[in-house]
């Protein structure tokens, strides 16, 4: 029989019921080491991505300047000689306009979704609002980039609003990426909101309040660092997209000002980085590079706003659970 | 009680300025939640009729084509995605149950590094598609593995991209199981393994089969990464080998869009038909393994 008791492992509220040493843990010992190699594989990528951005963002520096990478305001990567610029403002402030744009559609729209989903929709509503969202989450980009191309530029924004837009244009792009981060927002927020106790609702309702101000006084202040934290992570999806834009808004690959109109074609870092490294880029050249460099400045932004959502979900998931 | 049935039973009848407010913001939240409905439907009412005249065998039978594109089919992009998402999954099954184990049973979450672990997947699952074609360019298909835009390095870019879906599914899956089930198997005299292998997994393998199926259908529908690794778009010969180069729907699906001729577009419509009709079938398949399969504890 074991002689020693069992140990009390770190983990809280946990304990270790297994026997230490014997013929056996030589065997579990390796499975333990196997576990962490295959847990280990998701840190090499995020390695191995830094790693493969940095070396070639370096490189671009080592060509371009850094100054007049990010203080520059013409982006015409593409062009030869003299008129080539690699000044990254028009392609930032392009970046911006559209996940503005994106975001205008998806922040009230999402959460009001998540409002009548978490305090309004009986079960029976709630069991078909709630795939026709998962839905939506589930169709590939291509598709919504299809569908702002052959859809929403000539016979929505053409035709029945009459808008003398480009074919590719800012507007069209930003309203699909907005539907496209609208179930993000939604089903962040809605969990949030689910997760604040009914106690704090009973109150409210018992000092008098009305359903409305139950939702908007009582329950969305106490889930509000989840629903900050579904904006954040719906502006990372947004700024992220690739597809639709490069479909239906622009490649990103000339722009020799910072546009300012919706109807004009524009472009984002990341349908940049699809049309340019189109697979024939030399390894070495200058435009090799650039996809790494604008690739860099992606991931760096998406990172700051994935550990904001990451650092507010975690802290709701505490307070409430 | 829900709020619901509270609020009604414990609101008096109300002024009539506030009753008119309610009623605005109940409509308000109805036509948000219309436009989701509005949305999908226009889209798949479009893309249907836009795309079902080009259904025909000659688009399950032919290559694509763009000296005929009425006869023009899509045979290499459908096999191209069949075998990426097989290969996908062989590898993205077992590192990602694998990865889910270790953080919900062995991990130690005072550890720093177990925790960098946690929180880096979390990142990972957000980071932009694109940039895991980068990754892949710059490692698999050139630099140190240099294996060129080829079926495994298509894989295997996609199957980083949805591994964080795969591990976060399945710690849910896992946590899911209750501890007495464990603690039953350990007082038996079972060592840790033989409680993960024998009870926990099997436990836990609705939730995680729905995790697989859910992150395959994201990796099969991504096009940014094949874009920027290279694969190949319209070849007119099937995929014959890890080592061959491929295209994927998705991606020919961008390549007719992007093509003048409105019989291109048809095309794509009816590409994107063939596509969305693979995700419906996974998606049920997943929807019926967890009604069949979910252990109720």
């Amino acid at each position: 029989m074991a002689s020693s008791p069992p140990a009390v492992s770190a983990s809280p509220g946990r304990v270790d019921l297994t026997r230490p040493g014997g013929p056996r843990s030589t065997g579990e010992a390796v499975i333990r080491g196997l576990l962490f190699v295959a847990a280990a594989v998701s840190v090499v990528t995020t390695v191995l991505i830094v790693f493969s951005l940095i070396t070639e963002t370096v490189k671009f520096f080592g060509d371009v300047g850094l100054s007049k990478f990010l203080f520059g305001t013409k982006w015409t990567p593409q062009l030869a000689g003299e008129q080539q610029s690699f000044g990254i403002l028009p392609l930032l402030v392009g970046t911006l306009y559209l996940t503005g744009i994106g975001l205008l559609v998806a922040v009230p729209l999402g959460l009001l979704s998540a409002i009548y989903l978490a305090e309004y929709a009986p079960p029976r509503i709630r069991k078909i609002v709630k795939p026709v969202l998962e839905v939506l989450a589930g169709v590939p980009t291509i598709v919504f980039g299809f569908f702002a191309l052959t859809f929403v530029t000539p016979e929505l924004l053409q035709g029945v609003l009459g808008l003398q837009t480009e074919q590719f244009n800012q507007l069209a792009a930003g309203l699909i990426v907005g539907v496209l981060v609208l179930p993000t927002v939604a089903s962040v927020a809605e969990d949030a909101m689910s997760a604040v106790p009914g106690s704090l609702r009973e109150g409210a309702f018992g000092l008098g309040a009305n359903k409305m101000k139950v939702a908007l006084r009582v329950v969305f202040p106490a889930a509000l660092s989840g629903i900050v934290a579904a904006l954040v992570l719906g502006a990372s999806r947004a700024i992220g997209e690739t597809l639709v834009i490069l479909l239906a808004g622009g490649s990103g690959q000339l722009l020799p000002e910072i546009v300012t109109d919706a109807r004009d074609s524009g472009g984002s870092m990341a349908a940049f980085i699809a049309s340019t490294a189109t697979g024939d880029a030399p390894t070495g050249s200058i435009e090799y590079e650039t996809i790494f460099a604008v690739g860099f400045f992606l991931f760096l932004f998406t990172l700051v706003l994935n550990l904001i959502s990451i650092r507010l979900v975690n802290r709701f998931r505490q307070v409430y659970e | 009680m829900t709020g619901a049935q509270i609020a009604a039973s414990v609101i008096p009848a109300r002024k009539r300025g506030e009753a008119v407010t309610e009623t605005l913001f109940r409509s308000l939240l109805y036509g948000a939640v219309a436009v989701s409905f509005i949305v999908l439907a226009t889209l798949l009412v479009d893309i249907g009729s836009e795309g079902a005249g080009k259904l025909s065998s000659d688009l399950f039978l032919n290559q694509p084509s763009k000296i005929r594109p009425e006869t023009s089919g899509i045979q290499s992009a459908i096999l191209g995605t069949l075998y990426l998402m097989i290969i996908c999954a062989v590898f993205v099954v077992p590192v990602g149950v694998a990865t889910a184990v270790y953080l919900e049973e062995y991990s130690d979450n005072t550890k720093w590094w177990n925790r960098l672990i946690a929180v880096n997947i979390q990142n990972l699952a957000a980071v932009p598609s694109v940039v895991y074609g980068i990754l892949g360019l710059a490692f698999i298909v050139r630099g140190p593995i240099g294996m060129g835009p080829v079926l495994l390095a298509g894989a295997i870019t996609l199957g980083l991209l949805v591994l964080p879906v795969v591990i976060i599914v399945a710690r849910e899956a896992i946590r899911a199981v209750p501890p007495s089930i464990r603690e039953g198997a350990l007082a038996l005299g079972a060592t840790k393994w033989q409680t993960i292998w024998k009870q926990v997994l099997p436990g836990s393998i609705a939730g995680i089969a729905t995790g697989v199926i859910l992150a395959l259908s994201r990796a099969i529908g991504e096009t940014a990464p094949l874009i920027v690794i290279g694969a190949a778009i319209s070849p007119r010969f099937n995929p014959d080998g890890l080592g061959s180069k491929f295209t994927a729907l998705p991606l020919q699906i961008f390549g007719f869009s992007k093509d003048v001729d409105a019989t291109f577009l048809e095309l794509a419509a009816a590409s994107i038909i063939v596509l969305m009709a693979i995700l419906l079938l996974m998606n049920s398949v997943a929807i019926f393994l967890r009604n069949r399969y979910e252990q109720k504890w």
